[in-house]
C-alpha cells in the first residue's frame, strides 16, 4: 500500500529578466530557507533532494553540480537531478515517496535563462541531423505551431491576446511576475508581429529564476503542515518530437497523462506551464478543461518563465491554492520540449 | 517494499568510434539486445528512463527528445537523469523506484554516450571567466588523490599495474569490451608513458562510445520470466559537494555511507564473505584498492593487499571487474549502468566467458563529478538472503 | 576602490566546437541523396513516406529499410516570418520558416523559404528546392527552399517545369549503392554566454587585483574559504573576511604529462593542492622550479605577474614556486587530502 503523498511548501525566486549567478548558488540558498520554513522542516530532516537543471542554459558541462553547495550537502545526502524542468525531479521525488525510499523530499530547479541567446540555444533540442543545423530558434518554432492551429480554427489571435491579457492582469498582484499589466485585447492585437502569427504578447519573457517544493508522506505531511496539498494524482508523456510528423494542434501526450490521472471535471484551478498563449489554448482542450477552471492566478508562463523551474513552479502555485485553502482542487501542469512535446500534470486537493 | 528484478540487459560493442550508426541506432543496438535477453517485447514495456553525462559531448541539449521514438518512449513517460559519471547507476536506481512504487510493471533503463561526436576533454575543460588556467584533465584531476591514497596507505607501487592488467585480461573475455589485450603484463604496464604522475597511460580508461540497457520487471514479472532474473535485493545513492574544508578525496564518506545503507538494506553484514563479484567503477586502476576500502570490503589502508594478493581475480575471493570493467569501456554516460548490468548478468549466469562460477549475490556501483556523487545495487539469484 | 559595494563581476563565455556525426544506414542514405540532389523519404509499414526520414517505424519499432526517392517540390503547411535572423540560419536575409510537404511525402519537413517578403508567404503555396552550389552530404546541401508556380512534380523529377541549375534530381545511382556514400555529418555549434560571479566571488577578484588574497570564514563550520563561496559543507554564505597568505604547503599533487584537448598550457606541468597559509581548503594551482622535486609537504609562495597586469583574476598569480622552508609535518595537512 502506498503512502499518501502532500506538498507541504514551496518557495520561488522572483522572475527577472537578469539575475542571479550563473551557478544558481546564491539564489538557492534563501529559496530552501524559505520552503523549509514554509513545511516547518530543517534541512537535515529531508530524506530526498531532486533537481532540475540544463547543462546549455549555463554553458557548461556538469553545471547542476555547483548548485549542491547550497544544500549543504555534508554530511552526505540522498539525491538525484534530472536534465528536464523540475517537475519532472518532482515526479522523481514523488516516486521515491510512494515506493517507501524516503519520507520527505525538497526539489528543486534553477536556470539563468538569460546567460545565452535562449530561443537559439533552445534550437539544440531539435534533431541534430536534419532541424538543428538550421537554427531554427524556439520562437519561430512556436509560431509554426501556432499558424497550425489558426489554419485549423482551433484558435484564433483574438483569442491568444484574450490569454494575453487575463495573465498580465492576474499577475498584478503576483509580486514574483516579471511581466503584469492591464492591456486591452485591441491594445495587444495592434502590435507588430514578433514571428508571425505570434506577437511579443504572446511569447513568454527570458527569465531568470528558481523554485523550490517540499513533499512529504502521509503522517509527516499532516504534523508539518496544517493544509497539506494532497497529490491525488501524477502522471507524464511525451509525444514524438518530429515538428512534421506529428499534429501540432493536439497534445497527445498532455491528454494521455490527463486520463492517467483521471482529471477531474470539477478543478477549481488549474496552472498551465503555457510559454506561449496559443499552447494554453491547446492543453485546455487537450486536457478538457471547461470554462468553470479558473486558469493560471498566478498570470502562468507568459508572466515570467524561469527555464527549468517554471514546470516546479505550476505545481507549486497550484499547491498553494491548495495550501492557503483559496482551492479545494487544483492542477499543476509542466511542458518541455519543443511545441509541447512532454507534458506533466499533477492533480492536488484539501483533505479533512 | 515491492520486489523488482533485472529481467534482462543489453549492451553494445564499445569501440572509440561507432561510425556505423546514429545515436538512435547505437541505443538501440543496446536496446533491443536487453528485450531479447529479457523475452520482453514492446507493448510490454510502461516507461522509459534515460541517462546521460553532460549533453555538451553530443552537442544535443535533452537528446531523450529527438530520440523519444527511437528509444520506443513515445505515448509513454520518459525520464532523463544526469547524475555525473554516476548517472548509468542511477538511471538503474530510478527505474527501480518506478517499479518498487508500483506505478509500473516493466520500466526500461537506457544510458549511452556518443563520445566521438566531439571530445570529452574539451567539454569538460571549458574554463569559465575567473578561473585560472590550470586545467590537468580527467586524469590529473583524480592523480593527486590516487597519490595521497598511495602515501597514506604504503601501498607497492605495483598494484595500480596489477589491476590494470587484470581489468584488461578480462576485457579479453568480453566480447563487448572496447579494449581486450590478453597478452598485457605487469612489465607491458609499468613502461607505458606516465600520462598524470601517477597514472600511467596503460591505467588510464579509453574513451568510447556505447550503450546499455536493462529491463526491470516487478515480482509478477520476475516470476513469469522464462529465464532466470536478478533480484534487486537494495540500491542505494550518497551526495556530498565537489570541495569543502576537510573534504575526503580518498575515501569520500558519500561512498562510505552509501556502501552502509546498501548493506544494510540487502541484509549484508560481511560483505567480502557474502558477495560472490563485484562490478565497481574503476576509471584508473588505483581506484579499484580505493573503492574496495570505501566499499567496506577491505579495511581503510588495506584494500591494496586484496588486490596484490590475486583475490580480485576471477577465481579470487571477491572477483572485481570480470567484465574488464570501465578500464576497457568507457562509454561515460553507460559506464555506471554496465557496472549495474555485468553484475545482475554474473547472477543470471549470463556472463559467458567471464561468468564467475557459482556467483550468487553481485554488487554494482558508480561514481561520479569529483568523487562526490555514487550510486550501487545488489542483486542476487534469489530475492531474499 | 570600495570593493565591498562593487557589483557582482560578469563575463562572456563562448563555447564552440565542430560536432562529429556518424549518420547509420537511413540517415547516410538521405544524406548522400542531398549531396546528389535528391531527396529520399523513408517508407514505413503502414506504407507512409516520411520526409525527414524516420530510422525506426513507429508502429512496429522496426528499423527501416526502404528509402524511397520524392519530389524536390511541395507545399507549405505552415510558415513564419523572420526579420532578423540568427547565427547559423540558413539565410541571412529576412526570411520565412516553414512546414514543408514535399511532393510524395506523408509529412512535413522544417526549412527556410527565400520568399522576399512576409506577403509571400501563406499556408498551401508551393516551394521547391534550392540546391547550394557545393553540398557535401547534410541537411544544408538545400540551401533554402523557394516559391514555385510550376505544377506539382512527380518523385522522380521528370516533370520538371523549371530546368536550371536548380532543376530536376541528379540522374544517376540510388545512393544506397553510391561509390562514396556519406557516413557523417559536421555541426559547428558556437554559442555565447554571459558568466555572472557571485558577490563574494567578486570582492574575492577584485582583492586580487590589488593583489591580495581573501578567504571567508563559514559562520556554522568556522573554516575558512578560498576564494570565499557559499559553505557546501553547511549552506549558508561564508561571511567574516580573513586575509590569507599567499604562502602555503602542497598537500598532493599530479605531474601532467600528457596533452589533451582544451588544455592552455604545454606539458609537462604541476599542478597541486596548495592550502595557503590561514585557509582551510586547497586551491589547485601550477608549481614551477626545482622540477621533479615537487613534494607532498612541500612550502611555496605565490609568484605574481607584473603588477601592472593584474586585473580581477587568479590569472594575476602566475604560479607557485618552493620557498625552501623545510616541509611541513604530514599530520599538519592530512585533513584536507
Amino acid at each position: 500500500m502506498n503512502p499518501a503523498v502532500a506538498v507541504i511548501g514551496f518557495a520561488q525566486a522572483p522572475c527577472r529578466p537578469s539575475a542571479g549567478t550563473t551557478s544558481g548558488v546564491e539564489t538557492l540558498v534563501p529559496l530552501f530557507h524559505q520552503a523549509l520554513s514554509a513545511a516547518h522542516l530543517d534541512r537535515r530532516e529531508v530524506d530526498f533532494w531532486c533537481s532540475g537543471s540544463s547543462d546549455y542554459l549555463a554553458g557548461r558541462a556538469f553545471s547542476f553540480v555547483n548548485a549542491i553547495d547550497a544544500i549543504g550537502a555534508y554530511p552526505p545526502i540522498c539525491e538525484s537531478h534530472v536534465e528536464m524542468d523540475a517537475a519532472w525531479a518532482f515526479y522523481e521525488a514523488y516516486v521515491k515517496i510512494l515506493a517507501g525510499e524516503a519520507e520527505t523530499a525538497l526539489v528543486y530547479g534553477f536556470g539563468k535563462s538569460s546567460a545565452g541567446l535562449l530561443r537559439r540555444v533552445l534550437a539544440l533540442q531539435l534533431d541534430p541531423y536534419v532541424t538543428a543545423p538550421l537554427w531554427p530558434d524556439s520562437v519561430s518554432v512556436a509560431a509554426l505551431q501556432a499558424r497550425l492551429a489558426i489554419d485549423a480554427g482551433v484558435v484564433t489571435e483574438q483569442a491568444m491576446a484574450e490569454v494575453a491579457a487575463r495573465s498580465r492582469a492576474d499577475a498584478t498582484t503576483n509580486p514574483y511576475a516579471q511581466v503584469s499589466g492591464q492591456p486591452t485585447v485591441d491594445e495587444l492585437v495592434a502590435t507588430p508581429y514578433l514571428a508571425d502569427p505570434l506577437r511579443a504578447h504572446d511569447c513568454a519573457p527570458v527569465s531568470d529564476g528558481a523554485a523550490a517544493l517540499v513533499l512529504a508522506a502521509g503522517e509527516r505531511a499532516r504534523r508539518h503542515r496544517e493544509q497539506p496539498a494532497w497529490i491525488s494524482g501524477v502522471a507524464h508523456r511525451v509525444d514524438p518530437q518530429g515538428l512534421g510528423e506529428r499534429d501540432l494542434t493536439t497534445v497527445p501526450s498532455a491528454t494521455a497523462a490527463a486520463e492517467a490521472v483521471a482529471l477531474p471535471a470539477d478543478l477549481d484551478v488549474a496552472e498551465l506551464h503555457a510559454p506561449f498563449t496559443h499552447q494554453e489554448l491547446l492543453l485546455r482542450t487537450a486536457l478538457g478543461l471547461g470554462d468553470r477552471v479558473r486558469i493560471n492566478p498566478s498570470g502562468g508562463a507568459l508572466c515570467g518563465n524561469p527555464m527549468f523551474s517554471a514546470g516546479l513552479a505550476r505545481i507549486g502555485a497550484a499547491a498553494e491554492q491548495v495550501m492557503t485553502g483559496q482551492a479545494r482542487r487544483a492542477a499543476g501542469h509542466a511542458t518541455s520540449g519543443p511545441a509541447l512535446q512532454q507534458n506533466l500534470i499533477c492533480v492536488l486537493e484539501a483533505r479533512s | 517494499m515491492r520486489r523488482a528484478a533485472v529481467l534482462g540487459t543489453g549492451q553494445t560493442q564499445h569501440q572509440t568510434r561507432r561510425t556505423d550508426v546514429s545515436m538512435a541506432g547505437l541505443c538501440r543496438e543496446a536496446i533491443d539486445r536487453a528485450l531479447a535477453d529479457a523475452g520482453v517485447d514492446w507493448p510490454q514495456i510502461d516507461a522509459v528512463v534515460l541517462g546521460k553525462a553532460p549533453d555538451l559531448f553530443e552537442g544535443v541539449m535533452m537528446p531523450e527528445l529527438f530520440l523519444a521514438d527511437a528509444l520506443g518512449a513515445a505515448g509513454r513517460p520518459l525520464l532523463r537523469v544526469h547524475t555525473a559519471g554516476s548517472v548509468g547507476g542511477a538511471t538503474g536506481v530510478v527505474a527501480t523506484s518506478l517499479v518498487r512504487a508500483g506505478v509500473h510493471q516493466r520500466v526500461l533503463a537506457v544510458a549511452f554516450e556518443k563520445q566521438s561526436e566531439s571530445n570529452a576533454m574539451w567539454a569538460l575543460s571549458i574554463q569559465p571567466p575567473f578561473t585560472a588556467p590550470i586545467g590537468a584533465g580527467a586524469g590529473g584531476y583524480f592523480a593527486p588523490h590516487v597519490r595521497a591514497y598511495i602515501r597514506r596507505s604504503n601501498a607497492p607501487e605495483h598494484v595500480g599495474a596489477m589491476v590494470a592488467v587484470k581489468d584488461r585480461r578480462n576485457g579479453a573475455l568480453n566480447p563487448n569490451a572496447h579494449l581486450r589485450q590478453p597478452e598485457i603484463t605487469l612489465e607491458s604496464v609499468q613502461a607505458s608513458p606516465m600520462l598524470w604522475d601517477p597514472i600511467r597511460y596503460d591505467e588510464t580508461c579509453p574513451s568510447s562510445d556505447g550503450a546499455c540497457a536493462i529491463v526491470i520487471g516487478d515480482q509478477a514479472a520476475a516470476e513469469a520470466s522464462e529465464r532466470p532474473v536478478a533480484w534487486i535485493r537494495a540500491t542505494a545513492m550518497r551526495t556530498e559537494p565537489t570541495y569543502f574544508a576537510g573534504k575526503d578525496h580518498v575515501n569520500p564518506r558519500a561512498g562510505a555511507e552509501a556502501a552502509q545503507a546498501l548493506w544494510q538494506a540487502a541484509g549484508i553484514t560481511d560483505p567480502l564473505a557474502e558477495v560472490d563479484v563485484a562490478e565497481i567503477y574503476v576509471p584508473f586502476s588505483w581506484f579499484e584498492p580505493m573503492w574496495l576500502e570505501n566499499l567496506g570490503f577491505a579495511e581503510a589502508g588495506h584494500g591494496w593487499k586484496l588486490t596484490e594478493s590475486g583475490e580480485t581475480r576471477i577465481g579470487g575471493r571477491l572477483p572485481v571487474n570480470p567484465s574488464g570493467g570501465v578500464l576497457c569501456s568507457n562509454p561515460i554516460g553507460a559506464s555506471g549502468m554496465l557496472r549495474f548490468a555485468e553484475a545482475a548478468k554474473q547472477v543470471m549466469g549470463r556472463a559467458g566467458e567471464h561468468q564467475v562460477a557459482g556467483a550468487k549475490t553481485a554488487l554494482g556501483h558508480a561514481y561520479g563529478g569529483g568523487s562526490q556523487f555514487f550510486s550501487m545495487w545488489v542483486v542476487s539469484e534469489t530475492p531474499d538472503s | 576602490m570600495d570593493t565591498a559595494s562593487a557589483p557582482p563581476l560578469a563575463a562572456p563565455l563562448d563555447i564552440a566546437f565542430d560536432y562529429t556525426r556518424s549518420l547509420g544506414p537511413v540517415l547516410g542514405r538521405f544524406m548522400t541523396g542531398l549531396r546528389d540532389r535528391r531527396v529520399l523519404g523513408a517508407r514505413t509499414a503502414d506504407g507512409r513516406v516520411h520526409v525527414p526520414p524516420l530510422e525506426y517505424d513507429p508502429a512496429t519499432h522496426t528499423p527501416i529499410t526502404e528509402l524511397v526517392p520524392v519530389s524536390p517540390t511541395g507545399t507549405v503547411t505552415s510558415w513564419t516570418w523572420t526579420d532578423r535572423p540568427l547565427d547559423g540560419q540558413p539565410l541571412d536575409r529576412p526570411f520565412g520558416w516553414a512546414l514543408i510537404r514535399l511532393d510524395g511525402a506523408d509529412t512535413a519537413l522544417l526549412h527556410a523559404v527565400d520568399a522576399g517578403a512576409r506577403e509571400s508567404m501563406r499556408t498551401g503555396m508551393r516551394v521547391r528546392v534550392r540546391w547550394a552550389a557545393e553540398r557535401s552530404g547534410d541537411i544544408r546541401d538545400i540551401a533554402c527552399f523557394e516559391p514555385d508556380s510550376g505544377p506539382p512534380h512527380s518523385p522522380d523529377g521528370t516533370t520538371s517545369g523549371a530546368p536550371g541549375t536548380n532543376g530536376a534530381p541528379a540522374a544517376g545511382a540510388d545512393p544506397a549503392t553510391s561509390v562514396d556514400p556519406v557516413i557523417g555529418i559536421v555541426t559547428p555549434i558556437r554559442l555565447s554566454y554571459t558568466h555572472t560571479a557571485s558577490a563574494e566571488e567578486s570582492r574575492y577578484l577584485h582583492a586580487l587585483s590589488e593583489g591580495r588574497l581573501l578567504g571567508q570564514r563559514c559562520p556554522a563550520c568556522r573554516k575558512v574559504y578560498v576564494p570565499p563561496r557559499v559553505c557546501p559543507a553547511d549552506g549558508v554564505p561564508t561571511e567574516e573576511e580573513v586575509p590569507v597568505r599567499d604562502h602555503g604547503t602542497v598537500t598532493t599533487f599530479c605531474v601532467v604529462n600528457v596533452p589533451f584537448a582544451g588544455q592552455r598550457l604545454e606539458p609537462p606541468y604541476v599542478v597541486a593542492q596548495v592550502l595557503l597559509d590561514g585557509a582551510d581548503i586547497p586551491i589547485p594551482h601550477l608549481i614551477i622550479g626545482q622540477a621533479g622535486d615537487v613534494r607532498m609537504g612541500m612550502r611555496v609562495a605565490a609568484v605574481w605577474r607584473d603588477r601592472a597586469t593584474w586585473t580581477t583574476t587568479p590569472e594575476n598569480i602566475a604560479h607557485f614556486r618552493p620557498t625552501g622552508e623545510p616541509d611541513a609535518p604530514y599530520e599538519s595537512y592530512q585533513e584536507h587530502l
